[in-house]
């Protein structure tokens, strides 16, 4: 399969560590104190104000009850059962080839029309030739250090970039703010780290499948993205293959800070391991994401959820400064035993704001979804306006989906509309399809389809394509 | 080419059709007319495949295939179309993206060769010039927000792309203004070929002067109660479909 040429370009991956190994052992048994925060900071060589953070966040998140009100069911997640430390899995332990691979995973890659090499990095195969995207990841960071733009790891940006982190980190998502967020602050390991200049248009999507290589980030990711007065970003999250993952649960935060006139536009395309039909296996995603936009900045959440066993996300917009904009464009799909409790919160601070949420359930299966949705209007948000649109989509009658829109209005002239719709795939719908030959499956995908067409036009092009033939996946046996 | 014996089919379990005998021959056209809720409908549904429309009885045969045991899709594969009476909407699900799931379907289901995206834009266009729609009704969502009129033209186009074996048109004239009514009829003509069947429902003469028949059927109670050449349409027109069903004439 890999031709001489392809292989001179092997690269071995090599995890000698950056920092100075202070304790012998490279995985830290299970369990969570002081002493564990310690050893993750030196392990990264973090100077002394982050092991303070982490140490603050730890003291207040041990406070804070987990929270009970998302409409979820799940058993408890024993936090002295995770090991918070654990290196990078060597070359050895890594399935060696794909048939090592679970059958079914690999199945859905080759559905998703995913080039085999792009699959053994996806399943976490030990490959040491690391094919195109080494040449591709080259040129990318040429061109973005032409640009000024930062991007990296979280870790690297604190070695290399301490003031900005050290500004930013936690300016949006306090560490104290929820349970989830609180615990993440404590533990990060790693995550992505972005940085536009003033007034530079970032030259490319960025996207985390760049770094995928680095994907070792464990469960408690953080991302930082800072845009500089009158920059714009457009960044991808995740890739549209399902990956394989052990952890159970995550607890990512991420942060955008929007400064004056910039804008950025985040985008994510989850679809971790959703758990089998009975609701066994499957991650439970606990994830905080808040953006700042300050004066006539903008910015964007699209998303795109189809995995995860539980889900509970609020992709937030802080609407700080005067004439901000702040829009959520969301589908989340849920089947089998999943369930999805996302949503979203505008806080409508300057005047003048404007924010528009758009969001598309789809429930298969005996699943349930639910959206969960926070429009606050400040006393000062003079003239601030929002619009949502909530529409949910049922296919069978096993499932469930629940809107539970919240408004909070403290200025007489600022104007909230609401609408939501909830829908099923009609009979005649399906006829119609089959009438002209399409088969049921395809049909119902296509429909779906119709149904999230508002929020995949917000997608990045090429983005959009792989949502689409992503739920046709994911919608597999979805009919009946 | 298409076989109906002694067919009885139920809808939701109630008996619709109690017996109904038909013979379609390629190259001809039928008109089936009938008093309201005799039927109709129903015929084309069980042909297509419609859920909760179920054979209790005789045989519908195409080209050989007993289509009771063939699923929706795979009659429209074998050949079978059928322009709905009342078309339904699908949003966001734009009318090119449809079509294009469709033929790609059927097309490769007969073995005819795939047509790229630019043959097939070029024909949908074609297609939709033929029922006077704008090109634009590509772009837009099946059916989404089309007035009546459209709606059925759209049904045509689709029909026109999709060159079926046997067509079966529900009533597609009903609700069309007299400009359209001809644009249809010329697109319906234009299918009229030795290879095809064609079988319109319709409640008028109106329609069988522009498309002229070579039998009508009047179906009543869920049987063919009589047959004739495209004069008993003219003759239906006159004395209504009392003189036949043995019922007093309505004023
Ligand atoms: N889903 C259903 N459940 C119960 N009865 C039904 C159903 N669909 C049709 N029918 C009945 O079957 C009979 C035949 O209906 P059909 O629609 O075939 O009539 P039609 O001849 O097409 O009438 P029209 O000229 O009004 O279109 C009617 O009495 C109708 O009420
Ligand atoms: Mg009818």
């Amino acid at each position: 399969m890999s031709s001489q040429a392809e292989l001179d370009k092997v690269i071995r991956s090599e995890y000698e560590a950056g920092f100075t190994t202070l304790v012998e052992s490279d995985t830290l048994p299970p369990g969570l104190s002081e002493d564990v925060i310690r050893f993750i900071s030196a392990k990264k060589g973090e100077p002394e104000w982050l092991l303070e953070w982490r140490l603050e966040a730890y003291r207040k998140w041990r406070e804070m009850p987990e929270p009970e009100w998302a409409h979820l069911h799940y058993p408890k997640v024993d936090y002295d059962a995770i090991s918070y430390y654990s290196a990078p899995k060597s070359m050895e332990d890594r399935p060696k080839s794909l048939d090592e691979v679970d059958p079914e995973l690999l199945d859905t890659y080759k559905k998703l029309g995913i080039p085999l090499h792009e699959q053994e990095m996806l399943a976490g195969v030990a490959v040491d030739a690391v094919f195109d995207s080494v040449s591709i990841g080259t040129t990318f960071k040429e061109k973005l250090g032409e640009a000024g733009v930062i991007f990296c790891s979280i870790s690297e940006a604190v070695q290399e970039h301490p003031e900005l982190v050290r500004k930013y980190l936690g300016s949006v998502v306090p560490k104290s703010d929820n349970f989830f967020a609180g615990l993440n602050s404590a533990v990060f390991t790693d995550g992505s780290f972005v940085y536009i200049p003033k007034g530079v248009r970032c030259p490319m999507e960025l996207s985390t499948y760049f770094r995928i290589n680095e994907a070792n980030t464990g469960q408690f990711e953080r991302t930082l993205i800072v845009a500089d007065e009158g920059s714009y970003v457009s960044y991808l999250e995740g890739c549209t293959a399902p990956q394989r993952d052990e952890n159970q649960l995550h607890a990512a935060v991420v942060e955008l800070v929007a400064l004056p006139g910039a804008e950025i536009k985040y985008s994510t395309v989850q679809n971790w391991y959703p758990g089998d039909e009975n609701g066994k296996g499957g991650i439970y995603n606990f994830v905080t994401k808040r953006g700042v936009a300050h004066d006539n900045a903008k910015i964007s959440w699209t998303q795109v959820e189809t995995g995860s066993a539980i889900t509970w996300k609020y992709p937030s917009v802080v609407l700080r400064g005067d004439n901000a904009v702040g829009e959520f464009y969301s589908v989340a799909l849920t089947r089998h035993a999943q369930q999805a409790d996302t949503g979203t919160k505008m806080i409508h601070l300057g005047k003048n704001t404007k924010s528009t949420i758009v969001s598309k359930g789809i429930s298969a299966g005996k699943s349930s979804n639910a959206y969960r949705g926070l429009v606050r209007m400040g006393p000062r948000a003079e003239n601030a306006r929002n619009f949502t649109q909530c529409d949910s989509l049922l296919l069978g009658d096993r499932c469930g989906a629940h809107t539970f829109p919240y408004i909070e209005s403290k200025h007489p002239s600022a104007t909230v509309e609401h609408e939501a719709t909830t829908s099923k795939v009609s009979d005649d719908q399906l006829f119609l399809c089959r009438q002209r030959g399409i088969d049921p499956e395809k049909a119902i995908s296509m429909i779906v389809n119709g149904f999230c067409k508002e929020v995949f036009k917000e997608l990045p092009m090429e983005f959009a394509v792989e949502a689409g033939k992503l739920l046709e996946v994911s919608l597999e046996g979805a009919v009946g | 080419m298409l076989e109906i014996r002694d067919l009885h089919a139920a809808v939701n379990g109630k008996a619709i059709l109690k017996g109904l005998d038909l013979t379609v021959n390629p190259g001809e056209v039928h008109a089936i007319m009938g008093p309201n809720g005799s039927g109709k409908s129903t015929l084309a549904n069980v042909l297509a495949g419609r859920d909760n429309y179920e054979i209790t009885g005789g045989q519908a045969i195409l080209d050989g295939h007993d289509l009771a045991e063939l699923e929706p899709e795979e009659r429209a594969q074998a050949g079978l179309f059928l322009a709905f009476q009342y078309p339904v909407e699908i949003p966001g699900v734009s009318n090119m993206e449809f079509l294009k799931a469709a033929l790609e379907a059927v097309r490769k289901a007969q073995g005819k060769e795939e047509w790229d995206s630019v043959t097939l834009l070029r024909k949908a266009r074609e297609a939709c010039k033929q029922v006077n729609l704008d090109a634009q009704f590509l772009k837009r969502g099946v059916n989404e927000g089309f007035s009546g009129g459209e709606k059925k033209r759209n049904e045509i186009m689709q029909m026109l792309l999709m060159e079926p074996r046997l067509a079966l048109l529900d009533e597609t004239d009903s609700g069309l203004d007299i400009d359209a009514l001809q644009t249809v009829a010329r697109g319906v003509n234009s299918l009229r070929s030795p290879e095809r069947g064609i079988v319109l429902v319709t409640h008028y003469q109106r329609l069988l002067d522009y498309i002229v028949p070579d039998h009508v059927h009047v179906l009543s109670d869920g049987r063919i109660i009589k047959s004739g050449g495209k004069e008993l349409a003219l003759e239906l027109e006159q004395k209504g479909y009392g003189w036949l069903t043995g019922e007093e004439e309505s004023a």
